[in-house]
């Protein structure tokens, strides 16, 4: 079912990463990206690694639940790695046809696979942990200082808002018009590509009909309350920096610190 | 004979995940051929989820369902044969329409089991006759159609596969009164004609009153009470703590009896009030005079 997707989705739970302020969510999921992306060597690697297992421990949320969200991916992890095994400079370990497995070419693929793995993780701890509304508010107020640049980021918070707003709305419109036309011997599942292409119609026309008519709808109950973009709005619930935050700071600094003290002494393995 | 039974039936939504719920829960039920049986349960009760287990649009989690005897997931391959014995019109079923006329649209189910151009076209004809919906609607496009008659056509759609069972969840839900009779009327014409089994879903006790010779109570995932339509609606009490009530004319009735009228407590319709209160005030008004 649609449904059975975790990749995005919040999960609401009483955590201290939930707790924690959106804009840091944010900034340390950007941070721990570039860790990932900056590690020359496993020392450097495992210090980030430890970084987004210490954000999934904060999340109390089960490690089942971050397993599905890597479900998608896992031919991708498989095809880039095993790609990379076949492309490393050096002497080779074994040889077949014009194929040449190297020292580095196979460290290189560990090292492309944990990267990915961490990637997704990293950002379903963010998603996992923050509702799309936290969320958006985040990237508004870090987003805030391109206003002065007369970028509309307040319309842009607002459309990212009510987008992610009607993504479950539209995946349970999806299901039911499936499940309605399934009740009237719809095909899905089998069939030539043509075939199966040609079994959207009765799904995607309701489909499209019923989001332009949620679309005017909600452009109506916008309007009958006076809404008139982002001038002089204030916020229900105001983001606030707390001791948390604080200690979530400092977290990030030290291993920041560690990190880049062993991506310089720890010679590269790559 | 029982067209459909259901064994320890349960379901849960979303499995695993924190947002794990119990929507249908032990139910073992069975529903007679030919009859027309009133589902009713307030919001959240499991009707609905219940009623897509019945058709094999859910698969249960626990239990097992028969349909003439026969386990419906026996061969999941099969279960399209299935959907086309029991046939589910949804809530809202004119958010389902799509085809570019009203007739290709109401001949997407039969066509879907194999039947011939001709043949489809034949039993939506008959179908939208069973739903009155105009002939001159059919070639146009199903945008074009006013509220009630998108319903009527969505209907038809259904109608058209010639279920078995008829399975319809709040058909008359955003009509208006007229609309409603007139659709609740043709329901259960379509129901003494074709002699198949109907299963109405529905929060109006009124026309669960009108129409239903059984009805099933849900409750919180579970089956509470399966009798006949009068015994049900003579216990107001244990409906009330299910957050449902007794029709208001069996409810002004049982009012009427405790009075020591000799009124019907288990009336169902204004008709059948009308028929015994009439010679009552026409006859006897010292009767109700004394007393007040």
């Amino acid at each position: 079912m649609l449904s059975d997707v975790t990749l995005g989705q919040y999960f609401p739970a009483p955590s201290f990463m939930h707790a924690a302020d959106p804009r840091l969510k944010l900034v340390l999921t950007v941070f721990a990206i570039v860790l990932l992306f900056s590690a020359g060597n496993f020392a450097a690697l495992a210090v980030a690694v430890a970084f987004v297992a210490g954000g999934i421990l904060l999340s109390k949320i089960p490690f089942k639940l971050y397993l599905k969200a890597l479900k998608p991916i896992v031919i991708l992890i498989v095809f880039t790695s095993v790609l990379n095994i076949f492309y490393g400079p050096g002497e080779p370990l074994v040889r077949f046809g014009i194929f040449r497995i190297t020292r580095a070419g196979l460290l290189n693929s560990v090292f492309v696979a944990v990267r990915i793995v961490l990637l997704i993780l990293a950002s379903s701890v963010l998603t996992f942990t923050t509702s799309p509304t936290q969320l958006t508010d985040a990237i508004e107020r870090l987003l805030k200082p391109l206003a002065k640049l007369h970028v509309p980021v307040h319309e842009f918070a607002m459309m990212m808002t009510i987008a992610l707003r009607f993504v479950p709305t539209l995946l349970e419109e999806t299901d039911k018009i499936m499940s309605a036309q399934k009740a009237r011997g719809a095909d899905m599942e089998s069939g030539g590509i043509v075939q199966r292409v040609r079994a959207l119609t009765p799904i995607l026309i309701p489909l499209f009909v019923s989001a332009f008519r949620r679309a005017f709808d909600l452009a109506t109950a916008m309007e009958s309350r006076c809404y008139h973009g982002g001038d002089g709005r204030t916020k229900m619930k105001v983001l606030h920096f707390g001791g948390g935050d604080w200690l979530l700071t400092g977290a990030a600094v030290t291993v920041l610190a560690v990190f880049i003290a062993l991506n310089l002494l720890v010679p590269g393995t790559l | 004979m029982a067209i459909i039974e259901t064994r320890g039936l349960g379901f849960t939504y979303g499995v695993g995940t924190p947002f794990e719920k119990k929507g249908v829960d032990q139910v073992s039920i069975s529903v007679e051929e030919g009859e027309f049986l009133g589902l009713i349960g307030h919001t959240g009760s499991g009707k609905s989820t219940l009623v897509q287990l019945l058709n094999g649009l859910l698969k249960p989690t626990e239990g097992e369902i028969l349909l003439s005897g026969k386990n419906i997931w026996a061969e999941p391959k099969k279960i399209r044969d299935v959907r086309f014995r029991v046939g589910m019109v949804f809530q809202y079923p004119e958010y389902q329409l799509f085809e570019e006329t009203v007739l290709k649209d109401i001949m997407f189910g039969p066509k879907n089991m194999g039947l011939s151009e001709a043949e489809a076209k034949e039993c939506a004809y008959q179908a939208a006759h069973f739903t009155g919906l105009r002939e001159d609607l059919l070639e146009k496009s199903p945008f074009e159609l006013s509220g009630g008659e998108k319903r009527r056509a969505a209907i038809a759609g259904v109608i058209a596969m010639d279920p078995d069972v008829l399975i319809l969840d709040e058909p008359t839900a955003g009509l208006d009164p007229r609309g409603r009779d007139v659709l609740l009327s043709q329901i259960t014409q379509y129901h003494k004609t074709r002699g198949n089994t109907v299963l109405l879903v529905s929060h109006s006790m009124e026309d669960i009153g009108r129409t239903a010779d059984r009805l099933l109570v849900m409750d919180h995932g579970k089956a509470r009470l399966l009798a006949p339509t009068r015994e049900v609606f003579s216990q107001g009490a244990a409906l009330g703590d299910m957050g449902l009530r007794v029709p208001q004319i069996t409810q002004i009735m049982q009012e009427l009896a405790r009075l020591g009228l000799p009124a019907d407590p288990a009336t169902l319709t204004v008709e059948e009030a009308l028929r015994q209160l009439i010679p009552i005030f026409l006859g006897k008004e010292e009767t109700s005079c004394s007393r007040t």
